[in-house]
């Protein structure tokens, strides 16, 4: 599904900082209300690195939790998934945190 | 890769009346990153997100406005918009981006109506990224100030991730396919400005509560709104049309 392209947007991210240089490792945040897959998005990344200076490269993937603000009471709590409702009752609430979806460092060689 | 639609980024996809083009800028080279440790702390979907700010201030300049329809397959978006362009192209210009994996069955359908279109397959992709829909922009060509309808690949999924640029983005779900697709795709309906119930007439014959679908949209996205409509019978399409003419710039506030 859309991790091949978002694999593809990864390795087009790195290559564009890191040119031929051999990549060992790369760290991602992938949130884990991202709607990315992290076990798929390993799958893809090994099939769209081959051939490339990513090939081989371990995937080191972190996954913040979800986060959201009721705009009702200010309240701030963890959540596991989108569809949110703060304890006061309110389901008027904003995900602050957990779509995160980024390249935050590699190791080159 | 994922068993129901396999998306492969921009491998095979094809625009009708363009030529292939694959000359977008790509910057290559190290830029003396020798270190061990490189930190790039980059958006992985930059790219997309740049080109579609580009997309969208480009198109806001000539007074443009862009809907992005997203959909289960079948949920009754091409017949919604054959419909559409009829009855609101007499006072609006209207053209048509149309998005499939394969074949120019919908282009053709909308084409029938008089209005121009010009039809992506994106091949294995299952869904429309900005750099597509500017291409297919620059093949249609449309005048200011009109209305561009993009009917992207039939997917709850993935076209959730990607902006298009867009002025704004609906989502069209239909009665037969049950009221729970909210929660089911929260993904999806977070992003949505406007969720259409399609096949109203079906209401009598199925299970579907209204009510029920509207709260679970609210409770992924406060500010959408919802409207039930039928594309073949014609309910609901005033509202529809009402809701379009309140994107056009002149009647959205300043700033
Ligand atoms: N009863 C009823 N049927 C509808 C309605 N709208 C569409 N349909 C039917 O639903 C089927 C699919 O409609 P399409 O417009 O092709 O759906 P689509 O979303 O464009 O499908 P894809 O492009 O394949 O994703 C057709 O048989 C339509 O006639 C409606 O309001 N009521
Ligand atoms: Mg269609
Ligand atoms: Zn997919
Ligand atoms: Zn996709
Ligand atoms: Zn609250």
């Amino acid at each position: 599904m859309h991790e091949l392209a978002i694999s593809q947007a990864v390795v087009d991210a790195v290559r564009e900082r890191t040119g031929d240089q051999r990549v060992r490792s790369l760290r991602l945040v992938v949130g884990r209300l991202s709607g990315v897959v992290p076990d798929a998005l390993r799958f893809s990344f090994e099939l769209v690195a081959e051939g490339t200076p990513l090939e081989g490269a371990d995937l080191v993937i972190e996954e913040p939790g979800g986060r959201a603000r009721c705009r009702s009471c200010g309240t701030e709590f963890g959540t596991e998934g989108l569809v949110v409702l703060c304890p006061c009752g309110s389901a008027d609430v904003a995900v602050t945190a957990g779509s995160e979806l980024l390249v935050r460092s590699v190791e080159v060689a | 890769m994922c068993g129901t639609c396999g998306c492969e980024g921009d491998a095979g996809v094809r625009l009708t009346t363009l030529p292939d083009d694959a000359a977008h800028p790509h910057p290559h080279g190290p830029s003396g990153d020798t270190g061990r440790t490189v930190v790039l702390e980059a958006r992985v979907l930059a790219k997309n997100e740049d080109l579609a700010v580009r997309n969208r201030r480009s198109l806001a300049g000539r007074g443009i406005v862009v809907v992005n329809l997203m959909s289960s397959p079948g949920s009754g978006k091409t017949t919604l918009l054959e419909r559409t362009v009829r009855e609101l192209g007499v006072q609006w210009p209207v053209a048509v981006i149309e998005g499939d994996q394969e074949t120019h069955l919908d282009a053709e359908r909308i084409r029938a109506t008089g209005c121009p279109v010009v039809q992506i397959n994106t091949g294995a992709g299952c869904h429309l990224d900005a750099d597509m829909v500017r291409r297919g922009l620059e093949a249609l060509d449309p005048p200011d100030s009109s209305l561009v309808l993009v009917e992207n690949v039939g997917n709850l999924v993935c076209p959730a991730l990607f902006d298009l640029g867009e002025t704004a983005r609906v989502v069209v779900m239909s009665v037969p396919e049950g009221d729970d697709k909210p929660v089911k795709y929260p993904h999806m309906f977070r992003t949505a400005d406007l969720v259409l119930i399609n096949k109203a007439d079906l209401l009598p014959y199925v299970d579907f509560d209204p009510e029920r679908c509207a709260r679970q949209v609210r409770s992924l996205h406060p500010a959408a709104e919802v409207l039930q409509i039928s594309a073949t019978r014609g309910d609901g399409m005033p509202a529809w049309y009402g809701w379009l003419r309140a994107l056009r710039p002149g009647l959205l506030p300043p700033g």
